[in-house]
This record gives C-alpha cells, sequence and structure tokens, in this order.
C-alpha cells in the first residue's frame, strides 16, 4: 500500500486534521527524547478513540505498513523512533481519565493520560499511582507501560508492571485482548507482565487499570555525607540488612555534587566523597522510628555528616540537586553520554572503581548518579564532540561500563528500555537462542513485524556489530523536565 | 550424583521427549499434583527435585537464586535465619514443595493483597525450554527491562513453556512485630472493613472473614502495629489462645477446617478471584474471604453447576479455579477468550514446538 493510498484510506474515518503527511507537519514526531536519532515516519496519524485505533491497525494490516506506538515521546533509548515506510500512531489524544474507583483503589485511563495527572486526579481521595518516572510530568501511563517505567521510589512500591492491573491491547491482527483484570490475578499466562515493558512490539494498549495506593501520612528525608564512596555503598547494604526497605534511596559521586551544587545550591557538602538520600514514608510513628535507625546506620557505617530535612521545604530542596543530575552534567560539559545499567549493589564499589579505572584510561570525566536501593546506575560520561576523536572515545568507554554491569551480574538497562539505543548491547546480554526465543514471542503477537520494527530486540545479523550512540548537549528534547 | 550429570540428564530428557514427541509431566515434589488438568499426570514424569540447592543468596541485595527442586521450606528457613522472606507467603499444602512448583502454580498466600504475588516478586528465570536448550532471562537486579518479561511468565504457566532450573527471587526483611486483631461482623460490614484498611496507609499484611470473624494481620515497627490496632480496634488474638501462627499458616496451607471439609468426597473447593469490593457472593454453600475480599473460596456440593460459579466469578470482574471436586465435569481453569486462547497456544508453539511439556495441565487446548 502506498503513501498516497493509505493516506485516502485514513481519511475515509478520520478527521482532516488527524491525518498528518506534509513533512512540516510529521517534524515533531521525527524523534522521541533521544533525538540523536530521526526519521520522518511516512504519515502521522491522531486517533481519539479505541475504535479508530482498530481501523488503524485494519488498514495497516492490511496494507502490511509498519506501525509504531508513540505516547509523549519522552522516551530515551529511540523506541518511539518512526519507520520510515511506516505509520506513526500517536495515542497522545486518548487522554482521559476514564473511572477512579477509590473504593478499589483503582484507575482506568487511556494510554495518553500523563503519569502525574492520575496522581493529582487521584488526590482527591488521599491516593496516588505510586511508580514516579522523572519526567512523569510529561510521560504518558501507555508509554510507561511500554517501557516498565521506575522512579525513586520503586524499591518499595515496584515498577509498572507491579502497579497495574489491567490492559485492553488491540493486535494489529485485529483482536481486543483483556489481560490482567479487576481481581488480583487472572487465568492463564501472565501476559500483563508479558505487555509491560514490551516497548510496543507486541500490541497497542488502549485501556489501563492502575493501582492506586493511599497517599503516606508522613515523609522524611536523610542526607548522609561519606568521605568514601565505598562507605556509602555499605551504608546502603546495612541500612537493607538491618531490615529496612526506604521509600527512596539515592547516590552522587563526588563530582556530580560538585556540578549540582553548582546549578542547584541544594547546600550539598562540596568535600563528601558521596551524597547518600535517604527517605522514609508512612505512618508518623513508624516513619520517626525508622528515621532515627536510618541515622544511627549511617553514623555507624561511618557517614561524616547526616542531616535531616526540617520541613518539606527542605526535603524538596535536598531532593533537587539529585534530580538535576542530568541538567547539570549538561551545564558542565559540552555534551554528555548517559548510560543505564543496574548491577548488584555489593559490586558497587567496584564498579565505581573500575568506571574510574577507565575514566583516566579515556581522559574522560563520568559523573555517577546511582538508584541505590536498587542497583540502577547512571553514568554520565562527559565529552565534548567538537573534538576530534572524543565522541568515538565515550563510545567505547560506554560501551566497556556496559560490559561491567552486564559481567557483574546486572542488565543494560534498568528503566530507559532497549529501543534503538541499546541494540547492540542487547547481543552482549542474551545469546542466540534467547534473542531467537524473544522473535518467538513478538511473532506470537505480530506474526508480521508489523508493530515497532527493529526495535528492542536485535536481529542475528546485527550481532555481529557493537556500538552506541550519544546523547548530545541540547539534543534532547524536553530539556525543562528533571532526569533522573 | 554430580550436578552436571544431573542437569545432563533433564537436558538429555526433554532433548528426547522432544524427539519421540512422548509428552512429559515435569514433577518437583508432586506437593502440587492435585492442581490443574489431571491429564497430564498420568504421563511419564521428569522428575525436576533432584535439581536442588540455594545458588546465590546475599541477604543485603535482597534478591536470593536457588534451583527449582529445592525444597522451599529450606529456602524459607534460609531466609528466615536472615531476617528476611518470600514476601508472597507461598502455599506449601505439603511440606516437601518445590521452589520449581511454587513459581509454575503461581500461586500465593496471605500477604498476597498487600505485599505482592509470586509473579511480583520473580527476577529471573532459567529454564529448559521444549527444545531442551537452557535460556535464561531477567536477571538478579531488581530493574531490568533488557528483553521481554518472560521470567514473569513462568510464574502460573504450570510448566506449559519450559522446566524451571533456576529462579532468582526478590525477597523482603520480615516485619519487626506481627499482631492478629479478631472482629466480630457479618460478611458485609467485613467487606467494608477490609477495603477501608487497604484506602489507608495501615501495615496490614492478610485478611480473613470466616464464620463472622473477621481476621486482620498488622505487620511492620511496633509503633505502626500499635497505631493502626488503635484506629481499627477489635482484639488481638494472643498466641497462645487461638495459635496465632497457626491461624495464618492454616489459611495458607489449606489445613483450616473450611479447607479439610473442601477436600471431603461430594465436595468442590473453588477458588474465586474478584474485584476486591465484590458484594457478599450469593453461590451455595460456604465461604471463606481472603485478600482484602478479592478472594473468595467457597465450599460447595460437587454437583453445583460450574457454570454458575464462573458466571458469578466473571460478573465479579474475576475467574472461578476448581481447586478440588470433580474435574472431569469442568476445566480446572477459567476458559478464555478466543482471542486469549490463540495467543496462549501460538506462546505455547513457540516455547515448546512438540508440545511436550505439561500438555493440557493448564488448558485441554495446548
Amino acid at each position: 500500500m502506498n503513501r498516497k493510498q493509505l493516506i485516502t484510506a485514513f481519511l475515509k474515518f478520520l478527521p482532516e486534521e488527524a491525518v498528518l503527511y506534509e513533512v512540516e507537519d510529521l517534524r515533531p514526531y521525527e524523534c522521541d527524547a533521544l533525538s540523536a536519532y530521526r526519521q520522518l515516519p511516512m504519515i502521522v496519524v491522531l486517533p481519539r478513540t479505541e475504535a479508530e485505533i482498530a481501523t488503524i491497525l485494519q488498514v495497516c494490516h492490511a496494507g502490511q505498513v509498519p506501525v509504531v506506538a508513540r505516547g509523549s515521546g519522552t522516551g530515551l533509548a529511540g523506541g518511539a523512533l518512526p519507520h520510515a515506510e511506516g505509520v506513526l500512531l500517536s495515542l497522545a489524544r486518548l487522554n482521559r481519565i476514564l473511572d477512579i474507583d477509590p473504593a478499589a483503589c483503582s484507575a482506568r485511563v487511556q494510554p495518553g493520560v500523563r503519569n502525574l495527572a492520575i496522581s493529582e486526579a487521584a488526590a482527591s481521595y488521599g491516593m496516588y499511582y505510586a511508580p514516579d518516572p522523572s519526567s512523569q510530568i510529561a510521560c504518558s501511563i501507555g508509554g510507561n507501560v511500554a517501557e516498565n517505567s521506575g522512579g525513586v521510589h520503586c524499591l518499595k512500591y515496584g515498577l509498572t508492571v507491579h502497579n497495574i492491573l489491567r490492559l485492553r491491547v488491540l493486535t494489529i491482527e485485529g483482536d481486543v485482548l483483556e489481560i490482567g483484570a479487576d481481581a488480583l490475578d487472572s487465568p492463564g499466562f501472565d501476559l500483563l507482565a508479558l505487555m509491560t515493558g514490551s516497548e510496543g512490539m507486541l500490541g497497542i494498549v488502549t485501556e489501563i487499570t492502575v493501582k492506586l495506593l493511599p497517599k503516606p501520612e508522613t515523609v522524611k528525608l536523610v542526607m548522609a555525607v561519606f568521605d568514601d564512596i565505598s562507605k556509602a555503598g555499605d551504608a546502603v547494604a546495612n541500612v537493607i540488612q538491618a531490615g529496612i526497605i526506604p521509600a527512596g534511596m539515592e547516590m552522587m559521586d563526588k563530582i556530580t555534587i560538585h556540578a549540582v551544587e553548582d546549578f542547584v545550591h541544594a547546600g550539598y557538602d562540596l568535600e563528601g566523597a558521596a551524597i547518600l538520600l535517604c527517605e522514609s514514608d508512612g505512618m508518623a510513628e513508624e516513619v520517626a522510628d525508622e528515621i532515627k535507625q536510618i541515622q544511627t546506620i549511617l553514623q555507624a557505617s561511618g557517614a561524616v555528616r547526616i542531616s535531616l530535612a526540617r520541613d518539606e521545604a527542605e526535603r524538596q530542596l535536598f531532593w533537587a540537586g539529585r534530580k538535576a543530575a542530568f541538567p547539570a552534567a549538561g551545564r558542565v560539559s559540552p555534551d554528555y553520554y548517559c548510560m543505564d545499567g543496574t548491577i548488584p549493589r555489593k559490586h558497587l564499589a567496584h564498579v565505581l572503581e573500575q568506571i574510574e579505572q577507565l575514566s583516566a584510561e579515556y581522559g574522560l570525566r563520568c559523573m555517577n548518579v546511582f538508584h541505590a536501593g536498587d542497583g540502577n546506575l547512571h553514568p554520565l560520561i562527559l565529552y565534548d564532540a567538537n573534538q576530534p576523536g572524543e565522541l568515538e572515545k565515550a563510545e567505547a568507554f560506554g560501551a566497556r561500563i556496559l560490559e561491567i554491569c552486564i559481567q557483574s551480574g546486572g542488565s543494560l538497562t534498568g528503566e530507559h528500555g532497549v529501543g534503538i539505543e541499546k541494540l547492540n548491547q542487547m547481543c552482549l546480554q542474551f545469546n542466540d537462542a534467547e534473542r531467537d526465543l524473544f522473535h518467538a514471542v513478538k511473532a506470537a503477537f505480530d506474526p508480521q513485524s508489523l508493530l515497532n520494527p527493529g526495535k528492542a530486540i536485535p536481529e542475528l545479523h546485527r550481532c555481529a556489530e557493537f556500538g552506541a550512540m550519544h546523547v548530545h548537549q541540547g539534543a534532547e528534547k524536553f530539556p525543562d523536565i528533571p532526569r533522573f | 550424583m554430580q550436578d552436571q550429570a544431573i542437569l545432563d540428564q533433564l537436558i538429555q530428557a526433554v532433548t528426547a521427549a522432544a524427539e519421540h514427541k512422548q509428552a512429559l509431566c515435569i514433577r518437583g515434589s508432586g506437593s502440587k499434583d492435585f492442581y490443574g488438568n489431571p491429564q497430564a499426570l498420568q504421563l511419564p514424569a521428569l522428575n525436576t527435585a533432584t535439581w536442588q540447592g540455594i545458588v546465590d543468596y546475599e541477604p543485603s541485595e535482597l534478591v536470593v537464586t536457588a534451583r527449582a527442586g529445592t525444597p522451599l521450606a529450606e529456602l524459607e528457613k534460609l531466609l528466615h535465619d536472615h531476617g528476611q522472606m518470600l514476601a508472597f507467603e507461598p502455599p506449601y499444602f505439603n511440606a516437601s514443595a518445590t521452589l520449581g512448583g511454587c513459581i509454575a502454580a503461581g500461586l500465593s498466600g496471605p500477604r498476597r493483597a498487600y505485599t505482592g504475588a509470586v509473579r511480583d516478586y520473580v527476577l529471573g528465570i532459567k529454564l529448559l525450554d521444549g527444545q531442551g536448550r537452557i535460556l535464561s532471562f531477567g536477571g538478579r537486579v531488581m530493574k531490568n527491562v533488557a528483553g521481554y518479561d518472560v521470567s514473569r511468565l513462568m510464574a502460573g504457566a504450570m510448566g506449559t513453556l519450559g522446566v524451571l532450573l533456576e529462579v532468582s527471587l526478590k525477597v523482603l526483611p520480615r516485619p519487626a512485630v506481627e499482631r492478629t486483631l479478631c472482629i466480630q461482623t457479618d460478611m458485609l460490614q467485613a467487606i467494608e472493613t477490609m477495603r477501608r484498611c487497604a484506602a489507608e496507609p495501615l501495615p496490614v499484611s492478610a485478611t480473613c472473614f470466616h464464620e463472622n470473624q473477621l481476621y486482620v494481620r498488622l505487620s511492620g515497627a511496633e509503633s505502626a502495629v500499635r497505631t493502626a490496632h488503635a484506629r481499627l480496634g477489635g482484639d488481638q488474638i494472643k498466641d497462645k489462645e487461638s495459635h496465632e501462627e497457626n491461624l495464618w499458616e492454616s489459611i495458607r496451607n489449606h489445613t483450616h477446617p473450611f479447607f479439610q471439609q473442601g477436600k471431603l468426597n461430594g465436595k468442590s473447593l473453588w477458588r474465586l478471584s474478584v474485584k476486591s469490593t465484590t458484594s457478599p457472593l450469593s453461590l451455595p454453600g460456604e465461604q471463606l474471604i481472603e485478600w482484602g475480599g478479592a478472594l473468595r473460596w467457597l465450599v460447595t456440593d460437587k454437583d453445583t453447576d460450574a457454570a454458575v460459579i464462573r458466571t458469578h466469578a466473571a460478573d465479579a470482574g474475576g475467574h472461578a479455579t476448581l481447586f478440588h471436586g470433580n474435574k472431569t465435569i469442568t476445566p480446572v481453569f477459567h476458559p478464555l477468550s478466543p482471542a486469549l486462547l490463540k495467543i496462549h497456544q501460538r506462546l505455547k508453539q513457540q516455547f515448546d514446538p512438540t508440545g511436550i511439556l505439561n500438555p493440557q495441565r493448564l488448558y485441554t487446548e495446548f
């Protein structure tokens, strides 16, 4: 089916303004937040209803046209990069909260609803939606499902997969799948888990039922400064070993502390080698006890300074620095390359040591921010693409970091997804048979590989290559969204 | 036998079975033989109980990795010794239960509504697919979005997609204090109270309603438990009087008289998983409610029409499973929609092309 035929077919059931095909109209859709990769789609469609989506899929299936779904376009891995011969299916207009059921602690929403909008709507019932990816003011819940998004509170409250009950999914073949249930489980295979994090490769989610949690009564934040990053790593282990699951636990290394303090003036100790932020939430009495316990453990673990945020304003200030780490990297360096590896926490000191050695070897600085509670490391390699050879060095450096993460028993991506960006590294983490099975899973849902083809799982031939791409300063869209 | 020899034997058994299209019944200790469609039990067994042992456990990582044949009791004892637990409180049904069976059955205990299900704690899996290939998915880290979530797909798949070899699970610290309250009430009011418990940030870790008694277990810091008790009211059950631990254990493992009754001849035990706020279901027989209202157990005459029970469950946003009873007259698991069945059959075909792994255990169609 050619472009003209497709446009005609779409205009039969979509209003003119919902079918974009002129280059200037397509331009805003050429990339997601990983703008190093750009590709104009053939056509963009902007449906408002599930019925319209169903017809779009029917047309594309009949014409064997690739379909790439897109939510808010805040993804960091190029998962929503358009297909040159394909249709970009924007779900942004399906942005209604259909129902909030405070009695059942759930909300039924359309995929284009913003993550934060759910919590805002639930607030009047004293409830909220727990996963809080850093881009939550802009990112859509449909995109969260596609990436299995986390946030700073996921050690205690889980990822998207733990916080959704039900999905309504359209397959490219025209079936409606009701996956999950209003009950806590459903018969058959756990397709809810399979769909979550599947990066738009298996089906188009048209409706999502999310779990809501009662808002904690009290939230307190402790900041601890360490003169040695391995002590900070041990402190994290000690807190957990003491039987505490903090609501959030975040770490920054020295270079990050300096970069963000210059930027947000959070009052961080510039002498520190590492700063650990540790949050507790729950009932007032419980939080008071837990904070006391945490302070004792941090002290015993060798913290040189421990501060408890006096009030909500100071709590926000302590967090502000951590949340500004990515923009701060952009301020201190012309370019930075963000990695998203996960490691077992016990290897933190060793991994950081190796990163430091590599940093010296490649002559490039590297800031490390760490979701310490769940072992998700974001090394930000600082470089200048205008210096000949630096880009290649940063690439090689990043590749080595990912190898270290995989070797230490971790994963190449904790929360950003594979998308188009990390396809090559997938070859390291999975062998031929495992990737083969991933393709087989896709084939069970999408036998002709029309949904988001070429993403998330590399083809065998691709695994001969190894490379990585970079995020350039100013090239990232939504620069005003906090990234952590 | 050496480890490698045991593994080789498993691989050979699966490879040979695939070659000869001789289907197998994957079996750990057999503690859940009663669960699922019985046809597969007639097949030659693939014994996985010998593939056992803790592979890795680092309490501060909150992750344990063990082979599928590892007795659940051994695993839980290890965690207990380090002040940790499997937060989904898996039922054993029999002291010999293995980790593999626990994951394959995908069943969770009393704590499920408050801390999550088996699948929520699965981080990684190593399995043998239907071609005898060893494949690993997920890992030993909390966050991992590389590739499709095949690990969690194994939870509740009843062994139809692969022979589980090794499982990595997230574990949690055991709560400092646990206290069980008992509130006298009727079913309607109990469901309302359970709902209220869920809508407030209270440290509730289990609820059960049976014979006009609502039991609420509180778990957490001493201060939190004390405050929550004051807010909820009710009498604390003293260990000595009614064996507090035994109450939850008996519900978890179905040794409670209610469940025992459901195993008797002439009776059926149905598990109805429904939306938590569902009003009392008017079905013939006796009910026990768990999971804040989301799990309704029904002991009824074996002749009670399965279709009626399933309709009630479906109308309540859920599904019904025949746990114990006459499995020749109705399939164990709630029928799937044609669209979902198609996906199930295709996935089965991809993981196990010759259909040798636990055929029909989950659905008679595959």
